[in-house]
């Protein structure tokens, strides 16, 4: 079965779009997405509505921070920009689509698959999974074989052996790396809807469960337009400019 | 995926008529350090190729080295393909039997040849020139391969080198299980080069000093290094140089033995800086520029190496990019020059677009090369006589010709010496001439002009449109812009 693993989309509706649209080309049987559907992006309620779709049609879903947060509504301990984003994000959603998220499960187990936003030790501490200590961490609080997560917008992918030796790699877009079955691996795609590695183009992963084989992707999508939208909704222009420059 | 991973099992003995995973085992070919080497067929099959399978051997189940070397073999040999890997068929992971089932190549490997050591040059030459090739096309699919030595190459019928055991390499692209995982430099003693004792892996040019191992111990009949089992052993090389290959024969051509030392430098940037120039001038004898290693007969003496010692002390290797980067920065161009016949204006245009390209490309090599049209059939002796004053008169027109981009790259600077090298091919066909030599010599640009003139271009049809049609690489046809009155 081929997988493909969205995260992190944050309400970006021309990122999302040009995602699923690789990710059907390239022939993605199931998808899974690992969280943030919103967040710092114009469009909340259509990435909530299209998440709904694709649950109907069999896919896995996570919840993220963004989300959790966005059902709560803006709480006076947020920074600034965030307590106006959440705000504004949960006056776009209905009651229904908040229902949606807010039903959203923290971490599925599909086999030897873990699928969580954050991290497998404290899925609503929502720590980040940054270096190779965070990545053993995660991977020993599991029996899982394969760890998919986001909340890290770059993409990396960490793997731990049996003699407890732990290796983390950036990987390259479009270059299949088999995952080897005698050690576990913990793959973060890098955010579909707000990358930040310097590269503006949208990321993904996917996953091809009979060879073993996990691939990276860069799909390019029309991020000004993104941008635009998200100036024109009054959301603070660092935002934007972020989806320019891909930091 | 929807079987828990178990334990890892142990592995099994293993006997003929067993089948794993659709292929039987037909016959116990070899017991290696590492893995078992089986002959396999796959059952209700017809593979065109003879199969092997690879078996790793787990002693007692806690086997770091040849589990992880293992798991990289199969992460890195599918991603390989042409002529000088085996062909990857199939694999088995861990949670069963695991094995690499791959094509099976005839013959023995380079080992069986080193009991006949020393070897006469020019086949130690001919043995080089094919085994930098087969590390080029590795190189260019982005791997390192990290343990270059005799028993890891076979050879095809035609005598192209496949390069074999991948358990120790490197992919660009791909996770380097190996890196975090030892504490101890990886590689084998003798063959190591001076960064990977320092745990350097991916630099595409220890490939090369190893390559000069090889070489010297076909030459020699000895090792330049020793055998070291110690992390001190393997340090030695860093300082201390090895004895000229000329101290134990005297016979040993000076071009030959350039070539041996300057693989075995300890500075990267000091050896070739791909595998595709060491391989042209293993080919080219005549070309080498010789340097005083050429005529070296002794090591260092004792103070020199006192100051090596200290230097690789507190030496940190630099980090290099990667295996594919650095051959791509080391191009070969090649400037095809009909230096009898061609406008002197287009000559010119040629020469300019040449000197553009060295410009952008400073690891880059040069070769001239114009084609002296013969017969097809044999000459007689009155022509080979006349042919001897032609040959020797195009050489003299293409060293004019080039004069100016020796000038700009300060060619006559030692260590500029060699980037510009001048053939003068005999054949009756210019096109497939230049095509075969681009091909031999793993040319990865070729620059030349084309005929200006429309009727001569009918008439005598155009060589750089064959070069074009049936080269492998780039190809760049110079116009000149001035037309030629009417």
């Amino acid at each position: 079965m081929k997988l493909a693993l969205v995260t992190d989309l944050h309400a970006n509706r021309e990122a999302v779009e040009a995602v699923l649209g690789h990710a059907h080309a390239q022939g993605a049987q199931r998808f899974v997405f690992l969280g943030d559907y919103v967040g710092y992006g114009a469009d909340p309620g259509w990435v909530v509505d299209t998440l709904r779709r694709y649950l109907d049609e069999g896919a896995i879903a996570v919840k993220g921070n963004h989300d959790a947060a966005a059902v709560q509504g803006a709480q006076p301990t947020m920074v600034a920009d965030a307590r106006e984003v959440v705000a504004w994000t949960h006056g776009q959603l209905d009651a229904e689509q908040l229902a949606l998220l807010d039903r959203l499960p923290l971490s599925v187990r599909d086999g030897d698959c873990l699928y969580v936003h954050a991290n497998a030790y404290a899925p609503t501490g929502w720590g980040y999974v940054t270096s190779r200590l965070d990545a053993v961490r995660s991977m020993h609080a599991t029996d899982a074989r394969l760890t998919f997560c986001g909340h890290v917008h770059e993409p990396l992918l960490f793997h731990l052996s049996g003699t407890g030796k732990v290796g983390d790699f950036t990987p390259v877009p479009g270059v299949p790396i088999p995952l080897s079955a005698q050690r576990q691996w913990l793959v973060i795609p890098g955010s579909a809807g707000q990358p930040r590695d310097g590269n503006p183009a949208a990321c993904y992963a996917s996953f091809d469960t009979v060879s073993g084989e996990l691939t990276y992707h860069r799909v390019p999508y029309d991020h000004e337009a993104a941008s635009a939208k998200v100036r024109a909704a009054g959301l603070p222009e660092r935002i934007a400019q972020r989806l320019i420059d891909g930091h | 995926m929807d079987t828990e991973p178990g334990p890892a099992p142990r592995a099994t003995r293993l006997a003929a008529g067993q089948v794993i995973d659709g292929f039987r085992l037909d016959e116990h070919l070899h017991q290696g350090g590492m893995a078992n080497l089986w002959a396999v067929t796959r059952v209700g099959g017809d593979d065109p190729l003879p199969l092997i399978m690879k078996v790793p051997r787990i002693k007692g189940g806690e086997d770091p080295t040849s589990i992880v070397g293992f798991e990289v073999e199969q992460m890195i040999l599918p991603s390989l393909s042409g002529p000088h890997v085996p062909k990857f068929v199939a694999k088995g992971d861990f949670t069963g039997q695991p094995f690499i089932v791959m094509e099976r190549l005839a013959g023995d490997s380079l080992r069986k040849r080193f009991d006949d050591a020393p070897l006469p040059a020019d086949e130690v030459a001919r043995l080089g020139a094919r085994i930098a090739t087969a590390l080029h096309d590795l190189h260019r699919q982005h791997v390192v391969h990290l343990d270059v030595k005799p028993s890891n190459i076979m050879f095809r019928a035609d005598g192209t080198a496949v390069l074999v055991d991948f358990g120790l390499s490197r992919h660009d692209f791909l996770p380097d299980l190996l890196d975090e995982e030892f504490e101890l430099p990886m590689g084998t003693g003798p063959y190591m080069s001076p960064e990977q004792v320092q745990f350097i892996r991916n630099d595409p040019r220890s490939d090369l000093f190893a390559l000069g191992v090889l070489l010297y111990h076909l030459l020699s009949g000895e090792r330049p290094f020793g055998a070291p089992t110690s992390v001190r052993g393997l340090r030695q090389r860093l300082y201390q140089d090895p004895l000229p290959p000329l101290a134990w024969r005297p016979d040993c051509p000076p071009w030959l033995q350039e070539l041996v030392l300057r693989c075995l430098e300890v500075q990267p940037d000091l050896r070739h800086q791909s595998a595709a120039q060491l391989a042209f001038d293993l080919q080219n004898p005549a070309q080498v520029v010789l340097t005083e290693r050429a005529t070296r007969r002794t090591r260092s003496g004792r103070v020199q190496t006192l100051r090596r010692w200290f230097k690789a002390l507190g030496a940190e290797p630099a980090e290099r990019g990667n295996a594919a980067h650095q051959a791509a920065r080391s191009p070969i161009l090649l400037a095809a020059v009909d230096v009898a016949n061609a406008d002197p204006g287009l000559l010119e245009e040629v020469r300019d677009t040449v000197q553009r390209l060295l410009h952008t490309e400073p690891g880059a090599r040069l070769a001239c090369l114009t084609v002296m049209k013969v017969n097809r059939i044999g000459m007689d002796e009155l022509v080979d006589k006349d042919g001897g004053s032609r040959h020797v008169g195009l050489l003299v027109q293409l060293k004019h010709w080039a004069r100016p981009l020796l000038q700009e790259l300060e060619a006559t600077r030692p260590e500029q010496a060699g980037r510009v090298t001048f053939h003068v091919l005999e054949a009756p066909d210019a096109a497939g001439a230049i095509v075969d030599y681009a091909r031999k010599n793993q040319v990865d640009h070729v620059v030349m002009g084309a005929r200006s003139s429309g009727g001569l271009r009918r008439y005598l049809g155009s060589v750089s449109a064959e070069v074009v049609a049936q080269s492998d690489c780039t190809v760049t046809v110079v116009r000149s812009l001035l037309r030629p009155s009417p």
